[in-house]
């Protein structure tokens, strides 16, 4: 690196100065907002300092929606990640793979809006699912699955699952198969393998994975909206936020509710990195022997 | 020993119900969508009572889908073209380079994809809206380049790293400055990279709702965002026109897919999180 910098001393600034616009371009609409939107945070239409945040906790409307979100976006994490772990292990090597994770991709990339517009027919007291448990004699009464929290709980699984299924297949697929393969030879079967290899050198992916699923089941909005009861059961931070910036045009206060979603997603990966740091860390692929 | 068969068989045959499971309910869900945008009255039976396409039109003249999807294309474009020219720049002098400030300025291009667009999505609005420049398309492009520029520097690095660096020396021996370097050598090369980046960013953008959302006007909207607001006010439009303009929206995002799933994993749509 350093000879071929040196030779190229009159060059280097300009190949690196190509990084400059990216940087400007984050800086400007990503980091530059966030601090001025924290520094907007407290301020208030009367007043300044603490006072938004004060509201925000001695409001029980307003404040509740972390419990409200928490309660819907962590059981939703849990299920996924539970879910996930052991397709993905299923199916790392199988030779259907490659198919299940394209047909996977397609709820990914269809978006929360289509996925809730499909539920609401789907799960809806007319809808297939309904119409199959009555003829089927599973239930005798049409399940109300739309416009309360399960709505919004099952709309965060179809599109969290292939999302944290994509995410820990990747990770399994970057451990080294002789390491698994040793266990093998020393007679460990596959569930030992999976208890005494995969599973510890698994831990910070699937920490990472766990977080990144809570982080956007946290900031549930469209789902929340359409298939939720909003006013209600499914009154999520991200509803809060948008009411304060788009109906009472209280920008200070809107800000304030994101720095807080903001904080409390922050919080749980701190916690999440924290009992991660207790398990096994070190390298995934075996050592030259 | 044959019991482990059996619980190992028995796993097997488990997992792969609730896969079945889980497919044949976003099956279902995406096809309740598409069977009920062609349905000419469809209450209390499994189908409906007749077939038609009248919705189609119907949801094209409602909800001025004209001008919907050339305010999506221009969006989905402009992104598309901007993040690249940004991006694969940036990607290579990270790629090439050891320079101050390096880890912060990767972490600075991670940090985008990895916090939800709905929580720095009401500051960037919030700014956006001092400017002027929300509710304008200029604004919506501004905010879906946030996701976006990350996202191709992320997917293109690793495009760079593969290319031997003796044939930019080569180059550069016989002359060539940065522009003619890229233009002759680097991009001729990158360009399964950058048509990946510029595929997943398409796909992307197309689907991305909250950005959009947080910053479009009545004339700024996308197809999502429209059909957001469709179902939204449900009651008003015929269910079967909304779901016309869904099947829309979905043939448009799944058209890219499958063009993309050519050149991409399709793990690679999601964050790419590798370190």
């Amino acid at each position: 690196m350093s000879s071929a910098a040196s030779i190229q001393r009159k060059t280097v600034d300009i190949t690196a100065l190509l990084v400059a616009p990216g940087v400007c371009l984050v800086l400007l609409l990503f980091l530059y907002p966030f601090l001025y939107g924290f520094v907007l945070s407290f301020s208030a239409h009367e007043g300044a300092g603490l006072r938004n945040y004060v509201k925000f906790f001695s409001t029980p409307f307003l404040s509740q929606t972390i419990a409200t979100t928490l309660w819907i976006s962590f059981p939703a994490t849990v299920v996924n990640i539970g879910l996930a772990l052991p397709i993905a292990f299923a199916t790392r090597r199988h030779r259907l793979q490659r198919l299940l994770t394209a047909i996977l991709v397609v709820p990914i990339t269809l978006g929360t809006v289509l996925i809730a517009e499909g539920l609401l027919l789907y799960l809806g007291p007319q809808g297939w699912l309904n119409r199959f448990l009555l003829v089927t004699h599973l239930s005798t009464l049409p399940v109300h699955l739309t416009h309360n929290y399960w709505g919004v709980f099952l709309s965060l699984v179809v599109s969290g699952f292939p999302f944290a299924y994509l995410l820990l297949l990747s990770y399994l697929t970057g451990i080294d198969p002789v390491l698994p393969q040793a266990a093998a030879t020393l007679g460990a079967s596959p569930w030992r393998q999976f208890i005494h290899i995969y599973l510890p050198l698994l831990v910070p992916g699937l920490a990472i994975a766990f977080c990144l699923s809570f982080v956007q089941a946290f900031s549930v909005f469209p789902s929340a909206v359409l298939l939720g009861a909003p006013a209600g059961p499914t009154r999520v931070i991200s509803i809060a936020a948008y009411q304060a910036a788009f109906e009472d045009y209280d920008y200070p206060m809107a800000s304030a509710i994101a720095m807080i979603m903001a904080g409390v997603q922050l919080l749980v990966v701190v916690l999440i990195l924290a009992i991660r740091l207790l398990f096994y860390r070190g390298p995934t692929v075996g050592a030259k022997g | 020993m044959r019991d482990a068969g059996l619980t190992a068989k028995l796993w097997a045959g488990s997992i792969w119900v609730v896969i079945g499971f889980f497919i044949v309910n976003v099956f279902g869900l995406i096809a309740a969508v598409v069977v009920n945008s062609f349905a000419t009255r469809w209450l209390g039976t499994w189908l409906p009572a007749g077939f038609t396409l009248q919705w189609y039109g119907s949801a094209w003249s409602e909800f001025q889908l004209d001008s919907v999807l050339i305010v999506t294309v221009e969006v989905v474009f402009a992104v598309v073209a901007i993040s690249l020219l940004v991006g694969v720049p940036a990607a290579y002098a990270l790629a090439r380079r050891d320079f101050r400030f390096k880890r912060a300025i990767l972490l600075l291009f991670v940090l985008p994809l990895l916090v939800p667009p709905m929580t720095y999505g009401i500051p960037l609005a919030t700014v956006l809206y001092r400017l002027h420049l929300a509710g304008t398309i200029v604004g919506v492009i501004l905010a879906n380049l946030v996701p976006a520029v990350p996202f191709v520097v992320l997917v293109v690095t690793p495009f760079v790293e593969q290319i031997d660096p003796r044939l930019e020396a080569a180059a550069r021996v016989f002359g060539a400055g940065t522009f003619r370097l890229f233009v002759h050598v680097l991009v001729p090369l990158l360009t399964p990279g950058i048509l990946a980046a510029g595929l997943l960013v398409l796909v992307r953008t197309i689907a991305m709702f909250e950005l959009t959302f947080l910053t479009a006007g009545p004339d700024s909207q996308t197809l999502v965002v429209a059909l957001y607001y469709s179902v939204f006010a449900a009651g008003i439009r015929a269910g079967q026109s909304v779901d016309a303009m869904a099947v829309i929206y979905m043939a448009t995002t799944l058209v890219w897919l499958l063009i993309a799933l050519r050149f991409v994993n399709p793990s690679q749509l999601v964050t790419r999180v590798k370190e």
